[in-house]
């Protein structure tokens, strides 16, 4: 049996199919249909994608070599253009390219579909491409020194917002061609059913990207009209409640792109099936009705915004949100453990876990990612989250602290680790320097979680973020911070080469092997790990089986304790600091 | 699996394993919504957002009266001034200057307006580690109970422009 799990498990039924005569093959590997004309796009996004991060990569190491006092690189100046280029390069241009390639490759090739339109998708692609050089030309020239967030009366040069207005729309039309794809495959009946579990996932992720784009116009046009002096300046609490409409919910984004990620690769990977549909879907549909007025989190210590609509809007709405992550970080680890004692690994809690396949490094780069995500990510961004709490939170560099364990070791992480399959399967090559991809994982995943937790603790001693100076030299009134908070910065310097290290790899492999790589078209990929044997006979889940998963409940029990831990202890922090209402 | 269609008949409730976490999860859910509003009743620590519109000009003038008649002495060239207890104080934010310099007493409450003259700025009272966001155009009162003395910096953590880190500010808090 080929050590890719999903070659058998793929019906043999032909799909209906709606494609062009020649304009799909069938993969060797999966058996899944690929859309000529989609992988086209699949690719040139995912390039696009590679030189964003690269970009931004780049800004990264600069940004934590300067952070890190006993270091201190760059100049303010140039501090604050970078960090500007870092934040829109990353979160923005790196991103959702990577999630039109994901939209694309799902839409098409798991529904059986071919694209919907290639006008659109060329509009689409080039305007995404086109605004993000418009923007990064923007910062270069200097004039543009406002930080991703620009929060107005700070005024950026008008083709800053030009360009990112062009992303925008230009992502908008990305993902009204991914719908006119869902609904030509419905028509044609080019599958049986519901769509598939990941297909659904990226169906969250589409619809919560169409609300997130619709705020980016919100905010960014006003913008735009008064930079070119068309408008009064907007009122900066209505823009910040608007730009975090598209700050905060573009995350979301992510997460719902990156779960489905997680669902994908535990498929390929070790073959998990989720253990109830219902369950699953059920947690995706929360993204989509609850997490819309995030925002709120960013505003949690804002004038004119009253302590109920605050309250309300982190609890009634977030909750409901959170729970969906709990549920996705249960079923996800979940469908691994039923899937793995199915092929026979039953020995104790965790032996199921010891016989995963490691040595590939799409699954662990999956597990660490979720893992990341959920320990680092999840515990923080409630915790920071809450209203009051909030308090001891805001623009330190707790914020920053939590959302790069979420979008660079959750999100990213497990789009390099999908990465592992994308570049064999669709631009059909097979990675070089194998060994160096099965650590790459390991050492980004690492060094973002000890840059992080550097970061996250240096934020618990006051540190601001988006500062240049922690020893405010020069400043009218002496202050600095604790040595504690400097030991912190250093162990975040350190977490931030190590993560950089692991980047620049990734991207190293990725280019090597998209221009040196060895084709595989016409055959199967050299798989990433050989199937082991439990020793015992694999059996057929009965029901019992497939809700029987003692490693997953411990594991979830460690999580949620922690979490309890570490939100009461903020709770007690707070009560030590002044009275104020 | 998750990359195929699933079987009819798929909406099923949830048993076993995940019927337990569901439940541990949602009841942990419910204490976090609570913890919230419960605080806003009970604990002493909030941001109510009591805010004002005011134009910068406004806030100026009000901020120059209230030096006038409250200045207690100079710091490094600004002045120390001291409302009264239960009184109203005034913080201006500006590139790169929080003015004046507050001397406030233990265990007293003022009514603190923060406002700004131009961009956003942060105001982060260190080393205690407590942040309110202040934004031009908008009075932002705080009702704020010192209840540590010393002498405490503010500093900006907004990005108000390159001056950013050379922003700070002084609280002087009596037993
Ligand atoms: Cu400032």
């Amino acid at each position: 049996m080929s050590s890719i799990t999903v070659s058998g498990g793929i019906p043999d039924r032909a799909p209906a199919g709606n494609h062009a005569p020649g304009a799909v093959r069938t993969c060797a590997t999966t058996g899944l249909s690929i859309c000529e004309v989609s992988s086209r796009f699949v690719r040139w996004h995912a390039v696009a994608a590679v030189v964003f991060l690269l970009i931004g990569g780049s800004a990264a190491i600069l940004l934590a070599l300067t952070r890190w006092p006993a270091v201190h690189l760059l100049s303010a100046p140039w501090y604050y253009r970078v960090l500007t280029l870092h934040g829109l390069n990353m979160l923005i241009f790196w991103i959702l390219n990577f999630e039109v390639a994901l939209l694309y490759f799902v839409g098409t090739t798991l529904l059986k579909s071919r694209l919907y339109s290639k006008t659109l998708a060329w509009v689409g692609f080039l305007m995404m491409v086109a605004g993000a050089i418009v923007v990064d030309v923007a910062i270069f020239q200097g004039k543009s020194d406002v930080l991703m967030t620009s929060y107005v009366p700070l005024l950026a040069a008008p083709a800053f917002y030009l360009g990112l207005i062009l992303v925008a729309v230009g992502c908008l039309i990305s993902v009204i061609n991914y719908f006119g794809t869902v609904y030509i495959a419905k028509r044609d009946h080019t599958y049986e059913g519901s769509v598939p579990l990941v297909v659904f996932g990226a169906h969250a992720a589409a619809i919560i990207a169409v609300l997130t784009l619709l705020h980016a116009a919100a905010a960014i046009v006003p913008a735009f009209l008064w930079s070119i002096h068309l408008i009064d300046v907007p009122d900066p609490s209505w823009y910040r409640s608007t730009w975090w409409g598209l700050g905060h919910m573009s995350q979301q984004v992510n997460v719902c792109a990156m779960v489905s990620v997680w669902y994908f690769i535990g498929a390929l990977t070790v073959g998990a099936k989720p253990l109830s549909e219902s369950v699953c879907r059920g947690a995706f549909l929360l993204y989509i009705l609850f997490i819309n007025v995030a925002s709120a989190h960013h505003l949690l210590t804002d004038p004119g915004v009253s302590a109920a609509w605050k309250i309300w809007n982190t609890s009634y709405a977030m909750y409901l949100a959170v729970l969906a992550s709990m549920i996705h970080g249960f079923t996800v680890p979940a469908s691994v453990e039923v899937a793995m004692r199915g092929k026979g690994f039953r020995r104790g809690v965790f032996g199921w876990l010891t016989a995963a396949p490691w040595s590939n490094p799409a699954f662990s780069g999956f597990l660490l990612s979720l893992v990341i995500f959920g320990f680092g990510g999840g515990i923080t961004g409630v915790v920071l989250g809450t209203q009051q709490i909030n308090i001891m939170a805001h623009n330190t560099l707790r914020i920053p602290g939590h959302f790069h364990v979420t979008v660079v070791g959750g999100t990213t992480l497990a789009f390099m680790a999908v990465t592992y399959y994308i570049v064999p399967l669709v631009f059909q090559r097979e990675f070089v320097a194998r060994a160096l991809c099965r650590i790459q994982p390991w050492i980004f995943g690492i060094g973002i979680t000890v840059f992080a937790t550097g970061m996250s603790f240096a934020g618990s001693y006051g540190v601001p973020r988006r500062h240049w100076d922690v020893e405010f030299s020069g400043a009218q009134f002496a202050t600095g911070f604790d040595s504690g908070a400097h030991v912190m910065l250093g162990i975040m310097g350190v977490g931030g080469v190590i993560a950089a290290t692991g980047l620049f790899l990734f991207i190293g492999l990725v280019v090597a092997t998209v221009f040196f790589g060895r084709s595989n078209a016409g055959r199967a990929m050299t798989p990433w790990h050989v199937e082991r044997s439990s020793g015992e006979v694999a059996r057929h889940d009965t029901d019992h089986e497939e809700h029987h998963t003692p490693g997953t409940l411990v594991l979830t029990g460690v999580f949620l304790l922690s979490f309890v831990v570490y939100y009461f202890a903020n709770w007690k922090w707070l009560s030590d600091v002044w009275q104020v209402r | 699996m998750s990359i195929q269609s699933p079987a009819a008949g798929w909406f099923k409730a949830p048993s076993g394993s995940e019927r337990v976490w569901i439940g541990i999860a949602m009841a942990w859910c419910i204490v976090m919504t609570i913890a919230m509003p419960y605080w806003l009743f009970f604990g002493k620590q909030n941001s109510t957002g009591e805010a004002y519109r005011v134009t910068p000009a406004d806030f100026a003038a009000r901020v120059g009266t209230f030096v006038e008649s409250h200045k207690v002495g100079e710091l490094q060239g600004v002045p120390i001034v001291e409302p009264a207890p239960g009184g109203d104080a005034y913080l201006l934010a500006r590139m790169w200057q929080w003015f004046p310099v507050l001397k406030l007493r233990k265990g007293q409450t003022y009514r603190v307006h923060i406002s700004s003259m131009d961009l956003q700025h942060g105001f982060s009272l260190q080393p205690l580690n407590m942040n309110f966001q202040v934004l031009p155009t908008y009075d932002h009162v705080l009702t704020l109970t010192p209840t540590s003395a010393g002498e405490f910096t503010i500093v900006c953590n907004e990005f108000c422009g390159i001056g950013h880190h050379l922003m700070t500010g002084r609280i002087l808090v009596e037993e």
